[in-house]
């Protein structure tokens, strides 16, 4: 198993004490740092090309009026006034943090009695698992295309089924209207996200210790007792793991709202990185598209900020 | 959170079956419910593709008439071809250039005591946080600067760059915890550090680097919004957005789109299949990503 020896472990514990120095096949000793720099440097080098030096050029770009040709004007923080004062702004924010909080209502739940289900191996479990893991493996936009026409409102496969079983009042164009843009688009996040929570638990659940159940059962406690009593508060480390990656996955959202919406009907499904790309790509305002990346920026670091600062006081309780 | 991951041997398929306070019949139930509701779509997909256009409209309950592949003669001549060839590319290119750039930075952050080590680290991981739409438009003036604009080589280096965090992690951990006796007996035979990176330290490291291998493959595969920003000519497309490029033209031919969506959608899936554990594996280490 590709994973099963690394032990988790905390961050201090990484670096084991060695000595000062490497002594090179040639019997010359370079000094320990450079050797590791030197190890270090072509993943670093890489790494700050495209993960660092954008963050601060994406600030500089915030700064300007500019379309992405020449090096347009300088207008201090405009950009950032006009985004905060924008409504669909806003409404895109808004949808992130419905976006979050129906991810992590609807996902964790099903994906927790999903993997207690597999975990009772019940015959013919593995064809089941292999089955609800198959959406996880597809792009986004191979899952946005299918949805599309399962949503479709003359031909789609979802008014089908309403149809066939006398639920014609609720059939409707899913995606076309405001109300029922979103969470139609929520719903394919779930079906596509839930398999990978599910896992997540599926290895949670196999550390809880079986005797404790046997226990419990020797008790009389029922499965429901042994659920809330002995499962639940087991799992709640990795429940909290689960949230914070909705949280945080929840913000790396576009592929599927692009694909599927456009942000539309009249914006009910815009997010904030379907914004920011339709700004700087659509109508090539790369400077406020800059402004609102850069806002995104401050939501995941306050967001991975504030889970680190949890994590630490956790722990150190 | 890396530290809550669980350890996926809980994942064996030698695990013997445990009794939980429930009874199997009472679990089919809600098993297959969602067995329905994970597999419909897939169902859904295949047998549209088979049917022609004019059959897909008439009724969606209906088999396909016959087993017609002219949807998928119909990608295929529409050069779903040359999009799988350049995925491959620019998977493969980022499959093993991560691996080779993650496994040498991650050598000294676990192997080696030095003032950066803690932060250098912690750099890295940081990574993971940041949502790609943060950069894309420095990549996309830098791409252009760098006079690499729409061409395959421009998606290589952001895919390595956004994968380097997780990798560098799963890597660093793994070879932390490898018993410091090999290397040091390998030192004392005169081996630089390179040499003991290399014999010994990467030759262990494999499984490591096969669940970061597969990872990055099943990422870089599905990869969208770097190539939808990076590239804009057809024959240099991925498959994602050849798929997008497709519904575009075929509008109304939606067994169409479907047999191109079965089409780019099938490596991945035999690949899962082939190698069930190790997927499940690399994709709960993904935890950490997100």
């Amino acid at each position: 198993m590709a994973r099963s020896d690394i032990q988790p472990r905390t961050l201090d514990t990484y670096a084991k004490p060695e000595p000062a120095t490497l002594r090179g096949s040639s019997g010359f000793q370079f000094p320990q740092w450079l050797v590791a720099m030197l190890f270090i440097a072509p993943a670093l080098l890489l790494y700050a090309i495209y993960v660092i030096y954008p963050i601060f050029q994406s600030i500089l770009y915030s700064l300007r009026d500019w379309s992405g040709i020449g090096a347009g004007t300088y207008i201090g923080l405009d950009n950032y006034k006009e985004a905060l004062s924008d409504g669909i702004f806003w409404r895109a924010v808004r949808n992130n943090i419905v976006l979050v909080i129906a991810s992590i209502a609807i996902q964790l739940p099903i994906a927790l009695m999903l993997a207690l289900l597999l975990s009772a191996k019940f015959p013919g479990w593995r064809i089941f698992r292999a089955v609800f893991f198959l959406p996880l493996l597809l792009s986004t936009v191979a899952v946005g295309l299918v949805w599309i026409n399962i949503y479709d409102p003359v031909f789609g496969l979802l008014n089908g089924i309403l149809g066939a079983v006398g639920l014609e009042n609720l059939q409707q164009s899913w995606l076309g209207n405001e109300s029922t843009a979103l969470p139609a688009i929520i719903a394919v996040v779930c079906w596509q996200y839930i398999p990978f929570y599910m896992i997540l638990f599926i290895a949670g659940l196999t550390t809880i210790p079986l005797e404790l159940y046997e226990a419990a059962r020797i008790d009389g406690a029922s499965g429901w007792r042994s659920f809330w009593d002995i499962t639940l508060p087991l799992l709640r480390g990795i429940i909290r793991t689960g949230a914070i990656l909705s949280l945080i996955g929840s913000l790396k959202f576009f592929d599927l709202v692009w694909v599927m919406t456009g942000g539309g009907p009249n914006r009910s499904t815009e997010l904030m990185a379907t914004y920011m790309y339709e700004e700087a790509f659509a109508s090539f305002r790369m400077g406020y598209g800059s402004a609102v990346a850069t806002l995104l920026f401050i939501f995941a670091f306050v967001i991975a900020g504030s889970t680190l600062i949890i994590d630490q006081r956790r722990s150190n309780r | 959170m890396a530290t809550s991951l669980p350890t996926s041997s809980s994942l064996d398929p030698g695990n013997p079956p445990q009794p939980r306070s429930f009874r199997s019949a009472w679990l089919y139930g809600p098993a297959l419910l969602w067995l329905l509701a994970a597999g419909l779509p897939f169902a859904f997909v295949v047998l549209s593709s088979f049917k022609s256009v004019k059959e897909y409209i008439a009724d969606l309950w209906a088999m396909p008439a016959s087993l017609q592949l002219s949807n998928y003669l119909e990608a295929v001549e529409g050069g779903i071809g040359r999009f799988f060839i350049n995925s491959l590319i620019v998977t493969v290119s980022s499959v093993v250039l991560t691996l080779v750039l993650a496994s040498l930075a991650s050598f000294p952050l676990a192997k080696m005591k030095f003032r950066l080590n803690r932060p250098l680290f912690l750099l890295f991981i940081a990574g993971a946080m940041i949502p790609v739409h943060v950069t894309l438009i420095p990549i996309y003036t830098l791409t252009n600067r760098l006079g690499i604009y729409d061409t395959l080589l421009a998606l290589i280096g952001p895919y390595i760059a956004f994968h380097l965090p997780l990798a560098v992690l799963i890597i660093t951990e793994f070879m932390s915890h490898l018993p410091a006796e090999l290397e040091e007996a390998a030192r004392i035979d005169g081996a630089g550090p390179f040499e003991v990176f290399r014999r010994i330290i990467l030759p262990l490291s494999t499984p490591a680097l096969s669940t970061v291998a597969i990872y990055t493959f099943i990422y870089a595969w599905n990869e969208f919004v770097f190539a939808l920003v990076l590239l804009s000519s057809r024959s240099n497309m991925t498959l994602p957005l050849g798929l997008m490029q497709f519904s575009g033209e075929y509008s109304v031919n939606v067994p169409g789109i479907m047999a191109a969506v079965t089409l780019a959608s099938l490596p991945i899936i035999l690949f899962y299949l082939v190698m069930q554990e190790r997927v499940v594996a690399g994709m709960v280490a993904g935890a950490v990503k997100g």
